[in-house]
């Protein structure tokens, strides 16, 4: 069971099995997929445009509801709690940071006011160590504090996307897509910066990444996602020298991506 | 030109627009917050002033414990509107909800006829009535003293609101919410709590301009009319901009007195819906509005 082999010697802090998803009570986009995240651990969860990636961070942080999405089948465990029934914004404050794909700053706040929004993430109230924390990863969210977010640059956006999330020192973050319309120089910058988080603060990610080269470099485990199913999944290591991964997800194949879609249409090792 | 009668009928006019902006500041922020456009201002107006009326009258209560009294059911009011009408449109279509509003405002005359009678009263006078008097380089201006402590009282609560909505916390998280509400919730913020909060604020703010218009010129259950004007400056300011209800509620205060001095009151609708319609040909989303905002 490859639940058992991610969880194998820690606890999990999130655990999620078998869940189904639907939304409108009628697309059916999750098809009993489960993974599970240690503590600490950085986990990737990859997967086509349309797999469901997004799907099942909002499914894990509860805002599917808002968008008439329903988890039907299955259940999701959050620090060994069940989460059916929290709000989004209770969950939050236990410690379960979902950072959103397209960054999603707080445009006609400045840099400063989005970290002050974000201050009720924390469990007591606000936390003047928590900005501190922020602007020492950060640096250049420092200097541009007072700027409206809507006038940083996309990389400065998404510093401050996650800075949101570090000013709750949550135990989990989801992350979803940090690289997409980046500059590859400044995805790099990202990246180090996640692992430094993972590594000094001891968050756990859940990273939802197309970039699947980044992704390995930094995750010890990964989910690959394929129309609302878990298809393979499996420690880094063994997974970037799985011929299939890295034809069809490190690009290594020789082929184009298309010609991969189609390939993977006609062969239907998937299902 | 009598350069002294013109500026007594201009701050004749900013002191209305004061109670305007009081007013619109209540739409604005139900507006921003959650993207209501709530007909029923002027009838919460009315309703305020009625409220008050019946703690000031009714009860006999002093006007230092009837104001506050009659802006603390403001709160629970628009609490209570938000609670049982409003959260259970959520996801609704903006007609829906809009029309819910609409229903209200006639629920509210209905209320308001059936337990105090529909004929016009006068509030218990509570604002000092010693008549002011300007220096200007004309002479002394006189300046109804009536609207003018309503007026800076209304400027007051304005610039309160203002002042909470930059530097308090929960002001952050209104803005954050309007600004964009699914990652409100992300970063932990409870937005039904912020919607309801925002209801209430609104409705103390209307409550608020409903007494002090009362204090001015008495009241009755067709009061609610005041909401046309109302709706008029809001979309002239910008529908989610305080400080374009501020400084749109003063424009047309000015605006209706010089044409209802100068022209004659028939022109005063007249005047304001033409700035209306200059406002909206040449910005659509008002003054002060944010862009993506649509028309109303
Ligand atoms: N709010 C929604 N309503 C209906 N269908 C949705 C909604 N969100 C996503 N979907 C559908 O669910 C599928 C998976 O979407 P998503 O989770 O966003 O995929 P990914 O993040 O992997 O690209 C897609 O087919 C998408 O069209
Ligand atoms: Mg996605």
């Amino acid at each position: 069971m490859t639940i058992a082999t991610a969880t194998a010697g820690t606890a999990a802090v999130l655990a999620v099995n078998n869940i189904e998803v639907v939304y409108h009570d009628t697309i059916q986009v999750l098809r009993g997929l489960s993974l599970s995240v240690p503590r600490g651990a950085v986990v990737a969860l990859l997967g086509a445009n349309g797999a469901g990636k997004t799907t099942t961070l909002k499914a894990v942080s509860r805002l599917l509801e808002l968008e008439n999405g329903a988890v039907t089948a299955g259940d999701i465990r959050f620090a060994d709690q069940p989460i059916a029934g929290l709000a989004p914004h209770t969950l939050v404050r236990r410690g379960l940071f979902h950072v959103l794909e397209g960054r999603r700053v707080f445009e006609d706040l400045t840099v400063e006011e989005n970290l002050t929004a974000a201050t009720y993430a924390c469990r007591s109230g606000t936390a003047r160590a928590g900005f501190e924390l922020v602007y020492e990863y950060f640096p250049r969210l420092y200097e541009r504090r007072t700027s409206t977010a809507g006038y940083l640059s996309g990389g400065e956006q998404q510093m401050l996307a996650i800075g949101r999330a570090l000013i709750a020192s949550p135990q989990l973050m989801l992350l979803d897509e940090p690289s997409l319309g980046l500059s590859p120089i400044l995805v790099e910058t990202i990246f180090e910066i996640i692992a430094r988080i993972n590594r000094e603060q001891g968050t756990a990610l859940l990273l939802v990444e197309q970039n699947a080269a980044m992704a390995f470099a930094i995750a010890s485990y990964a989910y690959i996602l394929e129309t609302g199913k878990v298809v393979i999944d499996g420690p880094v290591e063994r997974l970037m020298r799985d011929e299939d991964v890295r034809e069809f997800y490190l690009g290594q194949g020789g082929r184009s991506y298309r010609d991969v879609k189609h390939y993977k249409r006609r062969k239907r090792w998937l299902s | 030109m009598d350069w002294l009668f013109l500026f007594e009928v201009a701050i004749a006019g900013l002191g209305a627009g004061g109670l305007y902006a009081l007013a619109a500041v209540g739409f604005v922020v139900v507006y921003k917050a959650t993207r209501v456009v709530n007909m029923a201002i002027g009838e919460i107006l009315m309703l305020g002033a009625f409220v008050f009326f019946g703690f000031a009258s009714g009860l006999g209560w002093p006007p230092w414990a009837a104001v506050p009294a009659a802006l603390v059911v403001g709160g629970l009011f628009g609490g209570v509107v938000e609670r049982t009408m409003i959260r259970p449109m959520l996801g609704e279509s903006p007609i829906a909800v809009f029309m819910i509003t609409v229903g209200l405002g006639s629920l509210l005359v209905g209320l308001v006829e059936l337990v105090w009678s529909p004929e016009p009263r006068r509030l218990p006078a509570f604002l000092p009535d010693a008549p002011i008097f300007l220096p200007t380089p004309w002479g002394e201006a006189y300046v109804s003293p009536k609207t003018a402590y309503a007026s800076a009282a209304a400027l007051v609560l304005i610039t309160g609101f203002m002042l909470a909505f930059r530097y308090w916390r929960g002001g952050v998280a209104l803005r954050a919410t309007a600004t964009d509400r699914g990652a409100a919730y992300t970063v932990g913020i409870n937005v039904p709590l912020v919607f309801a909060t925002a209801w209430i604020a609104g409705s103390v703010a209307a409550f608020g301009a409903g007494v002090l218009l009362g204090a001015i010129g008495g009241i009755s259950s067709t009061m609610g009319v005041f909401g046309l004007s109302v709706l008029v400056v809001v979309i002239v300011g910008g529908l989610d901009s305080l400080l374009g209800a501020l400084v749109a509620g003063l424009l047309i205060g000015l605006l209706e007195a010089l044409a209802g001095t100068f022209l004659g009151g028939e022109y005063k609708l007249l005047v304001t819906f033409g700035l209306l319609v200059v406002v909206l040909l040449i910005r659509p989303y008002g003054l002060f509005g944010t862009r993506e905002i649509e028309r109303l």
